[in-house]
């Protein structure tokens, strides 16, 4: 049975550059000088480290625990010593400062005492998941969304079907190209893992037309279980909503995820991890990076997690003094990378050297449309543009801003150099932290209600013991008599003894 | 007697239209108390010269307080202010305080006597503590309105920066090379 495919409205074909880096094995990074592992590599909570400075730790040893449910563990990707837990920049889009553990390798590259998980295929899905969560896998094309809270998706609603995206449609990226060439087995057997932890009906690969040799290498590993699809080049024909487009002809919902229409979806590279996670017992500290563009040797590595992006990029020919800037992740959805020496981390696919770095200026809209055409999520460009920089967010709300993937098509074409997706990047984060101070505010105007309310009552119930007081008037005649009655019989008392006592005395 | 009919029906259409406007007036000025008390940060910091946020939202909706008295809110609720009530913005008048970024109160423990008066002043309960022992702030309830601070006798309420998650916030963001490299 051949699967109908389908097309996904909008998108772009652009040059993919692929071949500046496809071709070439990859190789494996020399240790760095130092190794710098973020406590957030993932989306959700950040993990909570484990080591002290001047500690010794093993190579894929725990060095940070998961923190909540979205949040996955940091182990260690060489051996050596914790040399600093501080704040360092990491490749965030924000470019911010975040807290890291540091590790000065010790060169010995000694392995922590790991466990492979036998026969996975009649484990209890859930263990299998925790495997993979215990592995600090999260998923690799980019997003980094903890792996097992949508494997966990399976035990709780029903997966049709299982698509592993291998579609790399970013221009310059090749590194999941490259994995699957040069790792198949891993993807395949990574495949069925995955397949089994989420009990899926049926299980898709999907690669690009662009990428020929891995679709051979994948040809002679899967059996009828795998469908093996090959997708025409077109971007963002990876995004995930625009993949299930094309597989399925159906439409995730606004606002909705791919398990609401019975499918999950992840990464090749995430497949990989998972397989070495569960057949060796390995945790999840290497991965592949391209490093591309303006480069003399550009190729693909495979880097350990913490490794900075500048060794990877002097690896292939980079030189300090040409001047040219480094953009994390490709063309059309990666950030400039201010600083040179911030890691890469679990999601970080390209490390890509380009000297054109200035942009034209922007100059007025002249409302063309362009950016609708080629918009995958079927917005509007043009008017979430001018509610962006109107601040009106009520507007851009209507316009389903929130449906905006930052594929970036719509600021490739535009003509005035107008860097849409900067503006509605802005704006979300703009949108989402009003309406944090918003909910912050109105649990304080509860909270001050509340203890308005409590104060009240307080009071009131001051009142009503005062009145319990006065109303007890005559007992407390009582009491007083109680008293008096009391001390007489007390003085009477000590009379008695009084009397007693100089009746043995003489009196005085 | 038709004259004194018409007096009659007159009295009553008047007193009908009387009191269904002022039913109507009534609900429109909850209606805007509410509204302007939505936009105020709810600090609760009495800054204003009002015990509360609500307070001066009636104020503001009565026209006995202008729109430029809360120094939490900033130039941003004076812009929002001014959108729904249709004024022109103004600066913040500097006689009720400066405007700046979201502090919270932090306690130093070694040094704090169990007084309960810092307790006594927050409005929203944010110091827990009892009588001769050590008070601590939740940082995540205090709305950074300093009124603890004053009533400290020995002075060991310090009014801190506010970092959301740990992380300071930067408000610019890096350029996207989206359409930058062919």
């Amino acid at each position: 049975m051949t699967r109908e495919l389908h097309d996904f409205p909008g998108g772009l074909l652009i040059p993919t550059h692929k071949e500046l880096s496809n071709s070439k094995t990859s190789l494996i990074t020399p240790l760095p000088e130092r190794i710098i592992l973020p406590l957030q590599q993932h989306i959700g909570i950040p993990a909570e480290p484990l080591v002290q400075t001047g500690d010794r730790v093993l190579k894929g040893q725990i060095i940070a625990r998961a923190n909540g449910y979205v949040s996955v563990p940091v182990h260690a990707s060489t051996s050596g010593r914790i040399s600093d837990i501080g704040d360092y920049t990491v490749p965030d889009s924000l470019g911010l400062k975040a807290p890291c553990i540091v590790i000065d390798p010790d060169g010995y590259d000694e392995w922590f005492d790991i466990h492979p998980t036998e026969n996975y295929d009649s484990l209890d899905p859930k263990l299998l998941q925790r495997v993979i969560r215990e592995a600090g896998i999260v998923g690799m094309g980019g997003a980094g969304f903890p792996a097992h809270v949508k494997l966990q998706e399976g035990t709780v609603s029903e997966v049709d079907t299982l698509i592993i995206n291998g579609v790399e449609c970013e221009p310059f990226i090749s590194c999941d190209d490259r994995l699957i060439r040069e790792k198949p087995g891993y993807i395949v057997a990574g495949t069925r893992m995955i397949r089994h932890a989420v009990q899926a009906r049926h299980c898709v690969i999907a690669l690009e037309e662009d990428m020929p040799e891995a679709f051979v290498a994948l040809e002679q590993l899967v059996d009828d279980d795998i469908e093996l699809i090959k997708l025409p080049v077109k971007y963002p024909q990876g995004g995930e909503r625009q993949l299930i487009k094309s597989l399925t002809g159906k439409e995730v919902p606004s606002g909705g995820l791919p398990i609401h229409i019975g499918i999950v979806m992840h990464n090749v590279g995430t497949a990989a991890a998972a397989y070495r996670a569960v057949t060796r017992g390995e945790p999840l500290i290497s991965r592949y990076v391209t490093v591309s563009g303006e480069i003399s040797d550009p190729r693909n590595l495979q880097v350990l997690l913490g490794t900075p992006v500048k060794h990877c990029a002097i690896q292939c020919g980079y030189n300090d003094s040409s001047g040219e800037s480094i953009i994390l992740g490709g063309p059309m959805m990666g950030m400039y990378a201010g600083n040179m020496n911030m890691p890469v981390i679990k999601t970080t696919n390209c490390v890509l050297v380009t000297s054109s770095f200035n942009f034209n200026p922007e100059v007025p809209c002249i409302r063309c449309g362009q950016c609708a055409d080629v918009c995958p999520a079927e917005l509007l460009p043009q008017q979430l543009y001018w509610h962006a920089r109107a601040k009106h967010h009520a507007r851009l709300r209507e316009y389903h801003l929130f449906d905006c993937i930052e594929c970036g098509c719509c600021s490739y074409v535009c003509p005035s150099n107008i860097p849409l997706v900067q503006y509605y990047r802005k704006a979300k984060r703009q949108i989402s932290q009003d309406e944090q101070t918003h909910a912050s505010a109105d649990h304080a105007r509860q909270r001050f209600i509340n203890r308005g309310e409590r104060l009240r009552q307080e009071k009131s119930e001051q009142h009503s013991h005062k009145g319990k007081i006065a109303t007890d008037q005559p007992q407390q005649t009582d009491k007083q008599a109680f008293i008096k009655d009391a001390v007489a019989r007390t003085k009477a008392k000590r009379d008695r003894i009084r009397n007693q006592d100089g009746d043995g005395n003489s009196d005085g | 007697m038709p004259g004194l009919l018409i007096i009659i029906v007159l009295v009553i259409l008047i007193a009908v239209l009387v009191y269904s406007d002022t039913s109507s007036t009534i609900d429109e000025r909850i209606n805007l108390v509410n509204k302007i008390d939505s936009l105020l940060p709810q600090t609760q910091c009495g800054k204003c010269n009002y015990p509360g946020c609500r307070p001066y939202a009636e104020a503001v909706a009565n026209g006995d307080a202008d729109i430029n008295q809360c120094p939490p809110g900033g130039r941003n609720t004076i812009r929002k202010l001014a959108n729904l009530l249709g004024r022109e913005i103004k600066d913040l008048n500097p006689q009720n305080g400066k405007a700046g970024p979201k502090q919270v109160a932090w306690i130093d423990e070694d040094i704090c006597i169990g007084c309960v008066k810092c307790i006594q002043v927050c409005p929203v309960d944010a110091i827990v503590g009892t009588a001769k022992h050590m008070h601590t702030v939740i940082p995540q309830e205090c709305t950074g309105c300093e009124l603890c601070v004053a009533p400290c006798p020995v002075d060991c309420i310090y009014m801190l920066a506010f970092i959301q998650g740990g992380r300071r916030i930067r408000p610019d963001l890096n350029l996207s090379p989206a359409g930058a490299i062919r």
